[in-house]
C-alpha cells in the first residue's frame, strides 16, 4: 500500500481492503525503518495515531465518517500540537509542549485524519536545505548525500519516500515548493490569508502561509479544502468561502493562457533543467493551452527585497523568545540582561541569529528608510508586475528552482548562495499569490519541479492545471528505488 | 559595504543575543555580504510608489466584541516556563 496516493487509500479503506489501523501501523513501521536514513521526523506520534485510527474505524462503521476519515498525514513541526512537543526545529523549543492545537491541526483532526508525527524542518523555517535544524539535516530520498531542500524538507522527504502519503508544510519564501521540487513531489502554497496562521509558529508574518506537500494535485485538493477557511484567531485570515477544490480538478484546459516568466529563464537556470521545463510546457500545449512570454521586470529584485522584509519581520517575531515564559533558558544567569542574551544566543542556531541580526540592522534608527521602506516600495513594484501579468494570462509558469538537489554541506558556509536557491519562489510570497511545484521530469537522475502561479484565491485553477498534467504524465508516481517496496529494512 | 566588529556587537546587543568571540567575524562577513545584496534595491526607481506592508491591500483590521472569551489557563501555560512561583514567572533580581 506504500505506493498509493491519498485518493487511492481513501477508496481502498472504504472498500475494506485494509483497515485504518493496518494502514497506520504499516506507515509507522516505514517511518521507523526510514528514520536512520532520512531523519525526516522530529517526533513520531505512534500512540495517539493508533487511538485516532480506532476512532476513525468506529466512524467508518457507524456512518459518521467524512471523506478524509482514517487518512494518515504528518505535520511540519511548526504547527502546534496539543500535548506534543512542537520544536520548530530549534533548541529554543526542544522542551516546548504545546498547550493548544494550531487551527490547521484542529481542523484536520476534526476531519478524522490520523496524525503520524511531526516532520523535521530548518530551524524556525529559515533555510533552503534543512541543514539548519537542531535535530540534524534531512536527507534526500533520491540520493542520501543530497539535501531535500527546505525549510519543509522533512515533509517533502517523508512524502517522496512514501512513509507518509501527505504532509502539512509552510512557505515564506519557497519552503513548500523548493523542497517539493528537489524531492519530486507536489506542493502547494495557497494565497496569503487562505489558511489560518494561528498556532503556526511565526517567521515573517506578511509572507508565511501554510499548505501541503503530497503525491498529487488531487491529494492536495482533497485536504486543502479541509484546512482552509476563515479563522477569527488569525487577524489576516480572509473571510471568503472555500471552493470545492476536488470538483474543479477535471475541467478541460483548452484555451488556457499560460504566461512564461521571461525573468525565470535567465543565466542562473541550469540548461538541462530548462530543457526539462520546456518539455513539460509542450505537454501543456498538447492539452490545448497557449503559451505566451510575459515580463515581470521587478522580479529579479525579489531576493534583495525578501532579505530585508523577512529578516525585519523575523527579528520582531522572534523577540518573544526571552527565556522567561517558555523555551530554552541558559544556566545561572547573573542578571536579566544576561538571561535574555545567553538564552537567545545559546537557544538559536547560526542562521536564525543571522536573520535576527539582519532584521535588527535594517530596522535600526537611521537605516529604516533606506532599507525597510525601500524594500516595501520594491515589493509593491513586484506585486504590480504579478497583477499586470494576471490581467493577460490565467497562470504563470517557470522552474521552481534553478537546479536539482545539491550536496549536503555544499552551500552551508555561504548564505548568499543558499538564499539564491529561492530566486524563483520568493516573488509569489511577496505578492501573496498561490503557487505550486509539480514533478515534471528528471535531470542527472534527480527530480525537477515545474512552478505554477495563479492570481489571488486561484488555488482551484492551479490544482486543475496541475491535475491535468498529472493525468497525462507519471513523473509524480516515480518513487526512489530504495524506498519503493512494501517493507523497508 | 563592510560592517565592523563594533557594529556587529551593537546589533547583537540590540537583538539581545550573546555572541562568542569566534562568532563575531563570521557575522561580520555574512552580514556585510547581505547588506551588499540588499544594496541592489538602490537601483530600483520607486518615486511615488506606495510601500506595501501586506499582500492583501484594503483588508481592514477586524475588531471583535469586547467580551471575555478565554478562560484562565495559566497553570497549563506555565508548565512550559523555566521557573515559576505562586503563578508568577521568576527572573533574576531586577531591582536592588
Amino acid at each position: 500500500m506504500h505506493n498509493l496516493t491519498l485518493a487511492e487509500l481513501a477508496r481502498k479503506l472504504r472498500a475494506k481492503e485494509f483497515s485504518v489501523t493496518e494502514l497506520t501501523k504499516a506507515l509507522l513501521a516505514r517511518i521507523e525503518a526510514a528514520q536512520p536514513k532520512l531523519n525526516a521526523f522530529i517526533t513520531v506520534m505512534a500512540e495517539s495515531a493508533l487511538a485516532q485510527s480506532a476512532r476513525a474505524e468506529a466512524a467508518l462503521k457507524d456512518g459518521s465518517a467524512g471523506p478524509l476519515t482514517g487518512l494518515p498525514l504528518a505535520h511540519k513541526d511548526i504547527f502546534c500540537t496539543s500535548g506534543v512537543r512542537t520544536s520548530c526545529g530549534s533548541r529554543m523549543l526542544d522542551n516546548f509542549v504545546s498547550p493548544y492545537d494550531a487551527t490547521v491541526v484542529e481542523k484536520l483532526n476534526a476531519s478524522g485524519m490520523v496524525t503520524l508525527g511531526k516532520t523535521n524542518m530548518d530551524e524556525f523555517a529559515m533555510g533552503s536545505s534543512n541543514e539548519t535544524s537542531w535535530y540534524g539535516p534531512v536527507k534526500n530520498p533520491w540520493d542520501l548525500k543530497l539535501v531535500p531542500g527546505g525549510s519543509s524538507g522533512g515533509s517533502a522527504a517523508a512524502v517522496a519516500a512514501r512513509v507518509a502519503p501527505i504532509a502539512t508544510a509552510t512557505d515564506t519564501g519557497g519552503s513548500i515548493r523548493q523542497p517539493a521540487s528537489l524531492c519530486g513531489v507536489t506542493g502547494i502554497k495557497p494565497t496569503y490569508g487562505r489558511v489560518s496562521r494561528f498556532g503556526m509558529i511565526a517567521f515573517a508574518s506578511s509572507l508565511d502561509q501554510g499548505g501541503l506537500i503530497a503525491q498529487s494535485a488531487e491529494d492536495c485538493a482533497m485536504v486543502l479544502g479541509a484546512m482552509s477557511g476563515f479563522d477569527p484567531r488569525d487577524s489576516t485570515s480572509v473571510d471568503t468561502p472555500v471552493p470545492n477544490y476536488v470538483a474543479e480538478l477535471d475541467k478541460p484546459l483548452a484555451g488556457l493562457k499560460i504566461g512564461l516568466i521571461k525573468e525565470f529563464f535567465d543565466k542562473g537556470l541550469d540548461a538541462a533543467v530548462e530543457k526539462c521545463i520546456r518539455e513539460a510546457l509542450r505537454e501543456y500545449e498538447k492539452l490545448g493551452a497557449r503559451l505566451v512570454e510575459v515580463k515581470l521586470p521587478a522580479l529579479p529584485l525579489s531576493v534583495p527585497t525578501y532579505y530585508v522584509v523577512a529578516p525585519a519581520e523575523c527579528s520582531s517575531n522572534l523577540a518573544r523568545f526571552d527565556g522567561v515564559r517558555y523555551g530554552y533558558r541558559c544556566q545561572e544567569p547573573k542578571d536579566l540582561m544576561d538571561l535574555y542574551k545567553r538564552s537567545r544566543g545559546e537557544g538559536f542556531g547560526a542562521e536564525v541569529k543571522r536573520r535576527i541580526m539582519t532584521g535588527t540592522y535594517v530596522l535600526s534608527a537611521g537605516y529604516y528608510d533606506a532599507y525597510y521602506l525601500k524594500a516595501q516600495r520594491v515589493r509593491q513594484l513586484i506585486n504590480q508586475d504579478f497583477k499586470r501579468a494576471f490581467g493577460e494570462v490565467d497562470v504563470l509558469m517557470g522552474p521552481t528552482a534553478p537546479d536539482v538537489a545539491f550536496g549536503l554541506g555544499a552551500k552551508a558556509s555561504d548564505p548568499i548562495q543558499m538564499y539564491l536557491n529561492d530566486i524563483y519562489t520568493i516573488g509569489a510570497n511577496l505578492a501573496g499569490v498561490p503557487a505550486m511545484s509539480i514533478p515534471c521530469g528528471f535531470v542527472r537522475d534527480l527530480p525537477v519541479g515545474l512552478q505554477i502561479c495563479g492570481p489571488h484565491f486561484g488555488e482551484g485553477k492551479l490544482l486543475n492545471v496541475a491535475h491535468a498534467f498529472q493525468q497525462v504524465t507519471d513523473w509524480h508516481r516515480r518513487i526512489p528505488a530504495a524506498f519503493d517496496r512494501e517493507v523497508l529494512s | 559595504m563592510s560592517l565592523n566588529r563594533d557594529q556587529i556587537n551593537s546589533i547583537a546587543h540590540l537583538a539581545r543575543l550573546s555572541l562568542t568571540d569566534a562568532e563575531v567575524p563570521v557575522y561580520q562577513d555574512s552580514l556585510s555580504k547581505i547588506v551588499d545584496l540588499v544594496g541592489q534595491l538602490d537601483a530600483a526607481e520607486t518615486a511615488g510608489i506606495e510601500p506595501m506592508a501586506h499582500p492583501l491591500p484594503g483588508l481592514a483590521q477586524r475588531l471583535r466584541p469586547d467580551v471575555v472569551t478565554e478562560k484562565d489557563q495559566h497553570e497549563l501555560y506555565q508548565r512550559n516556563a523555566p521557573q515559576t512561583e505562586a503563578a508568577l514567572y521568576l527572573v533574576p533580581k531586577v531591582i536592588e
